[in-house]
């Protein structure tokens, strides 16, 4: 069936001509669909690049990679029908280094995208405002090189260099059907292609390389300064002066990056590096004063370790970048992100301290507790393998959908069953040891074994504790009969 | 096997959930039902018709474990005695609880049996005589409750098995048995 595009209330010569125009691709569409369909989808995947998908639908994002602007239900066309590829409906996001296309629908989880680099594209044209641009969904177009095999050329792979690089060029153009900002992304879209970030990275990893080699050839030779007149590092004041200019390049770019929270953003990287380079230097000195320190020390650099090792995410889904699909992008990336947590938490984590942690790795552009829950209750619909849960006491936790309550009652009762514990029970502490949990998550177990009836409690001046529910054992009828267990314990 | 004076006390009472409430439907019923049987019994054997919540009672409290009732669980064990007929509230503010270990009824037929066996059909006793007389000496009426004996003698008077009459002194009162 074929499908007009979106003027239904406007009948005009304008709309006749759109309806024709499209009449004309989908008919030659369809024509080489029915005829080439093994072709159609070989072309589908051969055109484009592939790009890796998380397992929570979100793009892996590349070293040094940033995401820029986001919109929703494009097309991508090329407009070399040889090669059909044609994506409908999908996400476009913008980044530094590339543009990334993935299928999307609420109800499954996208496991691969399509992706052309920023460094394939020879030229983005211009958007022409036409009479007959008002009325049709709003187009990018751009030319693209392609390689001789017919595909899309990839700076990355090692053959695109030698064998006719560019040798073609392909305009391909993106249809926006949905409601996103189309003239702000052009111009993050100009913006991008022009910063080349994609190079910059290869320069500063070969630069690094060269200078450290230029650093050892000249340390052969005697003097204070070396052959090209910068001053060596040499004996004690040499690592003094060291120490010295590398504080200073770390407060200048400390400052440098407080000033400017744009610039904060692209300095978010150096941060990083910043942060393991500081926990590197607190492992070394944890090691080195091993009979010296004393608990308290420890304590406080194990803290700051982790403190520092929470900075992680380079590239927080903000509003601006993903306008409406705010929360839909957000959930998925803190599926992606509290997986590890999770997985130091033993299973479950509190969604107050999820939402901590969260934040903390974001540095700025902080979201709302509100956008939290949002995010998280966004979940059900999408298949990610996260869930959240409310116990009967209000307690929220965030869990993996595979947790088993059944596997955490067993171990409970294993507990629970054990010689010391049937005389004097547990508390939520013990079995937060056992469990590997926090202690008020395993409150919450215990709590909800009690009410299946696998526990019962005992409170007292000496605590809130569970006990092996007996009471089932018990006949009424015959108070006084004793059972097995009984006899030994009481 | 523990003993609270010459009552034996059974296994479970070592058992420290057993003295909390338990807020879990199932569980709780069952403690329930375990707790009636045992102030009961207990009553029953102690020769005890008397709770009063203010003061300690030796059943509420165990030694051995460390553990007691609270207030709220002993209302609640009691409450459901008052609910089963098996005991009565004294005072609105339920501080005190009249335990039936014998329901009226019951009492009613064993001074019947009292009188039979005694011979006393149609003789006249005092209230006072019928509980701590030489012939109740080694029978359940031995020491009876007051309030719970002239309950059931109203009873046997409704059904006109005999007659209460007040005494020469202001202190006592008549029965006239016509059983």
């Amino acid at each position: 069936m074929v499908k007009y595009s979106r003027e239904p209330d406007n009948p005009t010569k304008w709309s006749y001509l759109s309806m024709l125009q499209n009449l004309e691709q989908k008919k030659s569409f369809l024509i080489s669909r029915k005829k080439y369909p093994k072709l159609i989808a070989a072309g589908m995947s051969n055109f484009f690049s592939k790009a890796e998908v998380t397992s929570s639908g979100r793009p892996v994002l590349l070293h040094n990679e940033v995401e820029c602007h986001l919109l929703s239900a494009v097309d991508l066309e090329p407009e070399d029908h040889r090669h059909f590829s044609l994506l409908k409906s999908g996400l476009l996001i913008l980044t530094t280094h590339r543009l990334i296309w993935l299928l999307s629908s609420s109800a499954s989880t996208p496991t691969s995208a399509s992706a052309i680099p920023l460094a394939a594209i020879s030229h983005i044209f211009s958007s022409k405002k036409s009479l007959k641009s008002v009325f049709h969904s709003p187009r990018i177009r751009f030319q693209v090189l392609v390689s001789s095999d017919g595909r899309v050329f990839d700076p990355s792979s090692g053959s695109g260099s030698s064998s006719g690089s560019g040798s073609r060029s392909v305009v391909v153009t993106a249809v926006i059907r949905g409601k996103g900002d189309c003239d702000g992304f052009l111009v993050k879209f100009w913006d991008s292609w022009r910063a080349r970030v994609w190079e910059t990275t290869k320069i500063s990893s070969s630069g690094s390389g060269s200078a450290s080699g230029s650093g050892v050839a000249t340390g052969i030779g005697g003097g204070l300064y070396s052959s090209d007149g910068s001053v060596r590092m040499v004996g004690v004041a040499g690592i003094l002066r060291k120490e010295q200019e590398m504080w200073e390049s770390t407060d200048k770019s400390l400052q440098d990056a407080f000033q400017d929270l744009n610039a904060l953003m692209s300095k978010a990287k150096e941060m990083v590096m910043l942060a393991e380079k500081m926990r590197q230097k607190l492992l070394s000195g944890t090691s080195s004063q091993t009979s010296g320190t004393n608990d308290e020390d420890m304590g406080s650099k194990e803290e700051m370790q982790d403190w520092l090792l929470s900075v992680g995410i380079i590239s927080p889904v903000t509003k601006e970048s993903a306008g409406a699909l705010y929360h839909q992008q957000l959930s998925r990336q803190l599926a992606d992100f509290v997986r590890i947590p999770l997985e130091r938490a033993g299973g479950m984590i509190n969604l107050i301290d999820a939402y901590c942690l969260f934040n903390r790795a974001r540095g700025t552009e902080l979201i709302s507790p509100d956008d939290m829950l949002q995010a998280c209750s966004l979940w059900e619909k999408f298949d990610v393998p996260v869930m959240l849960r409310k116990f009967d006491s209000g307690v929220m936790v965030i869990q993996n959908k595979s947790h088993s309550d059944e596997e955490v009652f067993a171990r409970i009762k294993s507990l629970v069953t054990k010689p010391e514990a049937l005389r004097t029970g547990i508390s939520p502490t013990d079995a937060a040891m056992t469990l590997g949990i926090a202690p008020a998550m395993a409150k919450e177990h215990l709590l909800t074994a009690e009410s299946k009836g696998l526990l019962c409690r005992d409170i007292s001046p000496d605590g809130f504790r569970f006990y092996i529910n007996l009471f089932p054992e018990i006949d009424p009828c015959n108070m006084y009969l004793v059972k097995v267990p009984w006899k030994l314990l009481f | 096997m523990q003993k609270l004076g010459d009552f034996k006390l059974p296994h479970f009472f070592n058992y420290p959930p057993y003295f909390t409430l338990q807020p879990v439907r199932e569980t709780s019923e069952k403690q329930i039902q375990l707790w009636k049987e045992l102030i009961l019994d207990y009553c029953r054997i102690q020769k005890i018709f008397v709770i009063r919540l203010e003061e300690e009672f030796p059943l509420f409290s165990n030694s051995v474990v460390e553990r007691t009732l609270s207030h709220e669980a002993r209302e609640a064990f009691l409450s459901a005695l008052v609910a089963e007929g098996r005991a009565e509230w004294l005072d609105k503010g339920r501080r005190n609880c009249l335990i039936l270990w014998h329901r009226i009824q019951e009492w009613a037929d064993i001074i019947v049996n009292f009188v039979k066996d005694n011979g006393f059909e149609d003789s006249v006793m005092t209230v006072e005589e019928i509980r701590s007389g030489i012939e109740s000496r080694g029978t359940e009426l031995q020491g009876i409750d007051r309030t719970i004996l002239v309950r059931a003698l109203k009873l046997l008077e409704h059904k006109g098995k005999l007659a209460i009459f007040k005494g020469t002194s202001t202190d006592d009162e008549g029965v006239k048995f016509s059983v």
